[in-house]
């Protein structure tokens, strides 16, 4: 019965809970009113939307070395989660066989213990420098805990499922992609996507001002 | 609800517009931009961190525009905003913030925390939340038309004492003029050896220029104090003078924030556009000198560096033209470590210098500016801001620096070639 649930309609409504909250949130967000500039652009605010987009990327060197070890941290969360998530043998054959009809070659074993060990890495320093030091103390919000701890279960189940390939935890860690497709829209995970357009106004507001920013 | 709450929520409504979601959606409350911010930086207090700082707008968003708010407003588990979410955050924005925008510089995600942190300011001065100083200012600017209180009076007397030290007629309300200057209180009041470089460089230079009787201000307190209603209205005053001599250009002056209210806010806060240009006395010498209608004879061989105005070279992008003049007039000239787009500010910026409540906060946030200056040996900085250069003479003053303290357009005069007679 759990598993039927777990495979099944609760799969089902989380998927469309992520889809369509992502979809409201972006659309709120690209079709909400925004004022015309009347003031005579210095250069192109096109131009310098896509390069902030890009040049985001990587800190500014006046700043590097304030930040250095949170940058690092931020990768290696990011790029062994990214690589987990699509380059993870089970995950690439659970997306071929169940989303979108085709796969590709996933990553070697020892890759995935590398990735998940950065993406660990990575989301526990953070998390710990959310709750240690006075800014991040003093600015997280219950939502930034939320989101670091459901993404947190979601790796450990993951790792655990696939370690023991033991159908219950194979539901445990499905069960916590559940939540944490359902939390996500609600949540600053949407920074995943949002991101994007957040980069590309300010560059563009930057951009017509003749700044690279 | 208050009045002063009810009219503070009414403007952060009325701030909400795609930007400023996919701002808040975005950040993820790293602290970054804490490192990028002189009051953080130097006072080490959180609270000064600029993400912090746009809560009330941040606050209204969460509650009434994200998703999560509005489910839990319509079930009643939402906390609604009080006067406190708005009087407690006074301080923060008006005291520990220069309006630099370094940390927009810097936001991971692209938030424009700067930008954001003026649309707090906007409500407060709305619902009447504003630091004493800087509500007197903007009353003097918009009675007398200037925020320090200078009157056309005192204008004229500076203008007359400038014609006697250089011997050239300074033109007055001459329509059909290429050029209006306008001219910011300290340069009246502090530093009228501006108006004396402007009427010599223009006479070498061959330009054709005037002031304006009717326009002569350019700061601009309204900006300063975030009540975007009387921005325009000393933007009108400008426009008005402008059009009625019928001139081509605006020059705004060594002052960063008008430079911001007349060039980039200005058009917005009226609702059109000009029929005119505003440039910057920089850009306006630079290209002067480019097009060899300035010549400049000597070098300065003491140890020079520039302090970059953050409202004219960080949010203007007037950043290569200061250091092309600099470079024809110096052969000592150094950069500071962090210089250009990523400048420190003076920590008087966006009205703390007005505002006599955050004195103490404002030579702390300079600590970085004297280390910065030591940093280079320079014996002199210059500069393009009257504002940044008075905050400076105080922090120099205050820290007992041996620095001298000046301002391009004059050293450019300084410089000019005598003309063939």
């Amino acid at each position: 019965m759990i598993e039927y649930l777990i495979d099944g309609p609760l799969w089902y409504f989380s998927l469309a809970v992520f889809v369509i909250g992502v979809v409201w949130q972006l659309v709120s967000i690209v079709f909400a009113s925004r004022k015309q500039d009347l003031s005579v652009a210095r250069d192109s605010a096109t131009s310098g939307a896509i390069r902030t987009i890009f040049t985001r990327f990587v800190p500014h060197k006046e700043i590097s070395s304030q930040i250095t070890i949170q940058v690092v941290a931020g990768y290696l969360f990011h790029l062994g989660l990214f690589a987990l998530l699509f380059f993870a043998a089970p995950h690439v054959v659970f997306l071929e066989q169940n989303l979108l009809g085709f796969g590709w070659t996933p990553m070697p074993h020892w890759a995935f213990i590398v990735s998940a060990q950065a993406a660990f890495l990575g989301l526990i320093f953070l998390w710990l420098r959310r709750m240690v030091n006075p800014v991040s103390r003093l600015i997280s919000t219950l939502d930034d805990h939320v989101a670091a701890i459901l993404t947190f279960v979601v790796m450990l189940t993951g790792c655990f499922a696939l370690l023991e390939g033991s159908t219950g935890l194979r539901l445990l860690h499905r069960f916590s992609v559940e939540l944490w497709l359902i939390y996500f829209p609600f949540s600053a995970l949407m920074h995943t996507f949002t991101f994007i357009p957040s980069r590309a106004f300010t560059g563009a507001w930057f951009g017509r001002r003749g700044i690279d920013a | 609800m208050s009045e002063k709450l009810e009219k503070g929520l009414e403007v952060l409504r009325s701030e909400v517009d795609s930007k400023v979601k996919s701002f808040f959606s975005s950040c993820v409350n790293c602290g970054i931009c804490a490192e990028s911010c002189l009051f953080y930086t130097e006072t080490q207090d959180p609270r000064y961190t600029p993400i912090y700082k746009t809560e009330p707008l941040r606050k209204l968003w969460r509650n009434e525009y994200s998703l999560w708010g509005k489910i839990t407003s319509a079930i009643g588990l939402s906390k609604p905003m009080t006067e406190s979410d708005l009087t407690d955050w006074e301080e923060l924005v008006y005291d520990g913030c220069s309006m630099c925008g370094r940390c927009s510089m810097v936001c991971p995600v692209g938030v424009d925390i700067s930008g954001m942190i003026f649309k707090v300011k906007h409500a407060l001065a709305k619902a009447g939340i504003s630091p004493e100083g800087l509500v007197g200012a903007t009353q003097r600017a918009v009675d007398i038309g200037s925020p320090m209180g200078i009157t056309m009076k005192a204008v004229l007397a500076t203008i007359k004492h400038a014609e006697e030290n250089t011997g050239l007629k300074i033109p007055m309300d001459v329509e059909g003029a290429d050029y209006m200057a306008l001219l910011s209180s300290n340069e009246i009041a502090l530093y009228p050896e501006y108006i004396e470089s402007l009427a010599k460089i223009f006479d070498h230079a061959g330009v054709s220029w005037t002031l304006s009787s009717d326009a002569y201000e350019a700061t601009n307190s309204g900006l300063q104090i975030g009540n975007k209603a009387i921005a325009g209205q000393l933007v009108e005053r400008v426009v008005a003078g402008a059009e009625k001599l019928k001139v081509k250009n605006v020059i705004s002056p060594e002052c960063g924030h008008a430079y911001t209210a007349l060039r980039w806010e200005g058009p917005n806060f009226i609702g059109r556009a000009y029929t005119f240009n505003v440039v910057h006395i920089m850009e306006l010498l630079d290209e002067l000198h480019a097009a060899g209608r300035i010549k400049t004879t000597g070098l300065e061989s003491e140890r020079l560096t520039f302090h970059d105005p953050c409202s004219i070279v960080r949010r203007g992008g007037i950043n290569a033209q200061p250091r092309n003049l600099l470079d024809s007039i110096s052969e000592n000239f150094v950069e500071m470590t962090d210089h250009g787009n990523m400048n420190w500010c003076c920590g008087g910026g966006g009205g703390v210098s007005s505002n006599e409540r955050a004195e103490d906060l404002k030579l702390t946030a300079f600590n970085k500016k004297k280390s910065q200056i030591e940093a280079t040996g320079a014996e002199a900085v210059v500069t393009a801001c009257s504002n940044c250069r008075m905050v400076m003479e105080e922090g120099v003053e205050t820290n007992e620096m041996d620095v001298e303290l000046l301002g391009l357009t004059e050293m450019i005069a300084a410089h000019l070639e005598a003309r063939p007679n």
